[in-house]
């Protein structure tokens, strides 16, 4: 038994160079080299070089003149993750579709909202909405811009990323591209100036 | 709908099509053939022998095998309990975390080495890069290799005649590590990467948002943990979402790859098992036994969710993409069912979206398929010699249904290993009920428990069946975090792993002993499909039934409460 532990704590240690530092450190080393802003975190960074998010990581928006994500169960905080694993019974989650769906209504013109505007991700950051779920904002954000609807439409159809080899996945469109590629629309006005 | 089935059914042709290739590849890995390999990994291997003091042609009986796996799996918990205590003064510590709580160190410890991979931690909360990547990462390398170095010595047991030894488990891990985890994990890994999977050791990265709050974005060297999570079907996720995340799992392509990943070795364990007896028909009735189960499950869990939660039919809500809440969006209804089938399935346990709030039948068909005890498919190495219980009883009942006594491959089968497979297959309900049972009269344990109803009781089964089974996946809104669960659960996990490992590598020693008798004509055919669906039949009473009260005071309760229009 005793040779078999000191064999075991060799093991061990091997293990611990071979798997546990020399393997991440190799696919760190190559990733770096080769994907650098993707083994980084894919950070997205404005005008000026700042970082404003990443184009994996749902962030915050509130201003009505902006696409909204899905709602989150963690409250965007990217330091942490998680679904609201509310059951699909609890009177909890009901209640939270329901305000949500009131909230929704309030400013869409749609008849029925799509499903994943008020339901939380699985992860609470999830980064898409449905390419459906960005239409239905349309009217509200061309009216608060000042844009005409068909604008907003075509920015959308811009921006929806297709499923892998055309049928893996949905059609989606990711929220902090979208908003960032509405700020540098010019409002309507300003483009006549 | 089109699509979903397109992409369900590429899922199935990629798991037929490289059964053969990653079974023959494995096969000529463990008998010590050369390989593709060979030339650059030889080298490594001959040198680990050479420092370790490891005799390569040294045979192991079964005690001894089974002495061995027990020593390093010892020596691995002690030093990955360690590591998590210690990690404050460990180096890749760029948040400055705390040491992990004893119980929640144990637990997490426990639950890496015996392959669970129960989230009790949150990872981007609570661990930090060394303890990552030299905990974590490790330890899902150690706890896969094991089981397939167990599978491997079982599937021996089979092919041999009258010889007690079972092989040298030091060799097998040593090879199943360098030979088949190592590179599949490589290029897996960086193929993460290229989808979005971050590899860095640089701090969490702190933004400014466009609206102007803070944003503090959690990464680290995740693609490495994730390629071996998914390969060795171990599921402990980088970050507490696990493969819900969009750092783990960004695209639907990831997310399809690492499904395949998950299946890749435990589906071509049967390929290998049928070379090494030398009838691949042999394997593919195994593999076929897994496929069918499988397959229904996943058919069910995608119907069920693509229908939607009725409890919010009546709101105005186009529910059209199906039962959204805790899911994710690039995923849709079958990428989400996927994941749910394999996860469960196999012992990866690793998720993409949240079973708690799946509808009670999309998310009855996960807690049964972990009450299986992971034999469809199962966890790499692990479901092999799980399933070898269910072969045992499966041919036992075919014996008394024609009269003859059972044999399997020619080997007769007899009270010895019936009794194991029957004890063993024992420890499964006392882990998956009892445990449950005593934690509900336990007022503080009781408590873990986060929805009412039927539900409730949903959430408390599918934690002590997702330990005993070695899973890992959750009913996530559970909280498993008080200490009478931390130990309950540690010590399901260890039962549950080590009983399996232990009586499976003894099964195994009593069949090599036994000499391989020339099949008769009137012996009862094991590669057609009569011995597919008895097999089936036999998973499915001896595996399902025992469960079929509690399935349903939880889940089927729910179902015709909420059919009713009743909230908890």
């Amino acid at each position: 038994m005793l040779k078999e532990l000191r064999l075991a704590l060799f093991l061990i240690a091997a293990m611990t160079v071979l798997t546990g530092i020399a393997y991440p450190l190799v696919v760190t080393g190559i990733a770096q080299m080769l994907f650098p802003w993707r083994a980084n975190g894919s950070i997205v960074l404005d005008e000026a070089g700042q970082p404003i998010g990443s184009a994996l990581i749902a962030q915050r928006f509130d201003r009505p003149d902006y696409f909204h994500p899905r709602p989150s169960a963690v409250d965007y905080d990217a330091q942490g993750s998680g679904a609201s694993n509310a059951a699909p019974s609890s009177k909890r989650l009901i209640a939270a579709i329901t305000a949500r769906t009131e909230a929704e209504r309030a400013t869409s013109s749609e008849r029925k909202i799509p499903v994943e505007m008020v339901t939380a991700s699985a992860s609470g950051l999830d980064p898409h909405i449905s390419a459906d779920a960005a239409y239905a904002q349309a009217p509200r954000v061309a009216r608060l811009r000042n844009m005409a609807e068909g604008d907003i439409w075509k920015l959308i159809g811009d921006h929806v990323e297709d499923r892998s080899l055309g049928f893996i996945g949905e059609l989606r469109v990711n929220v902090l591209e979208l908003n960032r590629a509405l700020d540098a629309l010019p409002r309507q006005g300003e483009a006549v100036r | 709908m089109t699509e979903d089935t397109a992409q369900l059914l590429l899922f199935a042709l990629a798991i037929v099509a490289l059964t053969p290739l990653m079974g023959r590849y494995m096969a000529r890995v463990y008998a010590g053939e050369r390989t593709l390999l060979t030339p650059v990994v030889a080298p490594v291997e001959r040198a680990i022998y050479r420092l370790g003091g490891i005799d390569p042609a040294a045979e192991q009986r079964w005690t001894r095998y089974a002495t061995s796996v027990i020593a390093l799996n010892l020596v691995g918990t002690l030093a990955f309990y360690a590591i998590l205590r210690l990690q404050d003064v460990l180096p890749l510590n760029p948040r400055g975390l705390g040491p992990v709580e004893p119980a929640l160190a144990f637990n997490t410890a426990i639950s890496f080495i015996t392959s669970t991979n129960w989230q009790a931690y949150a990872g981007e909360r609570t661990l930090s890069y060394f303890s990552q990547m030299a905990g974590c990462t490790v330890y899902n390398f150690v706890s896969t290799a094991s089981a397939m170095g167990v599978a491997i010595a079982v599937m021996r047991g089979f092919a041999t005649s009258q010889t007690r030894s079972l092989g040298n488990f030091h060799v097998d891990f040593i090879r199943t590590n360098l030979y088949v985890l190592l590179p599949v994990a490589l290029i897996s890994a960086l193929f993460l990467v290229f989808e979005g999977v971050p590899q860095t050791l640089a701090d969490y990265a702190s933004v400014k948002t466009v609206e102007g709050g803070e944003q503090i974005i959690a990464r680290g060297p995740v693609a490495s943990q994730v390629a071996i999570k998914m390969l060795g079907t171990n599921g402990g996720g980088f970050f507490n979402a696990n493969g819900a995340h969009p750092f783990e799992n960004p695209t639907p392509l990831s997310n399809f790859v690492q499904a395949v990943l998950m299946l890749l070795i435990p589906a071509a364990l049967t390929y290998t098992f049928g070379t090494m007896v030398g009838d691949t028909r042999q394997g593919w009735a195994l593999f076929s036994v897994m496929a069918i189960v499988f397959v229904l499950g996943l058919v069910i869990i995608y119907a069920a969710e693509r229908a939607g939660n009725p409890m919010i039919a009546a709101l105005p809500i186009d529910q059209m993409a199906g039962n959204m809440e805790g899911k994710e969006t690039r995923f849709g209804m079958a990428g989400a069912a996927l994941w749910a089938a394999v996860g469960t399935t196999t012992a990866a346990g690793a998720v993409n979206s949240s079973l708690d709030s799946y509808t009670p039948i999309g998310g009855m068909v996960p807690m049964m398929n972990v009450q299986l005890s992971e034999v469809i498919f199962g966890g790499a190495g692990s479901g092999f010699y799980n399933l070898v219980f269910y072969i045992v009883l499966a041919m036992f009942i075919a014996g008394l249904m024609v009269g003859r006594s059972p044999d399997y491959l020619g080997k007769k089968i007899e009270v010895r290993e019936i009794k194991l497979a029957v004890l063993t297959l024992l420890i499964v309900p006392l882990g998956m009920l009892l445990l449950p049972a005593i934690a509900i009269m336990i007022p503080a344990a009781a408590a873990a428990i986060q929805d009412h109803g039927p539900h409730g009781l949903s959430e408390l089964l599918y934690a002590y069946a997702s330990a005993t089974a070695a899973n890992g996946s959750a009913f996530a809104g559970f909280d498993g975090g008080s200490t009478f669960h931390l130990t309950a659960q540690g010590l399901a996990m260890l039962a549950g792993r080590f009983a399996f490992i232990i009586a499976g590598l003894a099964i195994a020693g009593s069949i090599g002993a036994k000499r391989t008798a020339v099949a008769a004509l009137d012996t009862v055919p094991t590669h057609t499909p009569l011995f597919v669906a008895l097999m089936v039949a036999v998973i499915f009473i001896f595996g399902a039934l025992s469960f079929f009260p509690a399935v349903a005071l939880g889940p089927l309760a729910e179902h015709f409460e909420m059919r009713a229009g009743r909230s908890f």
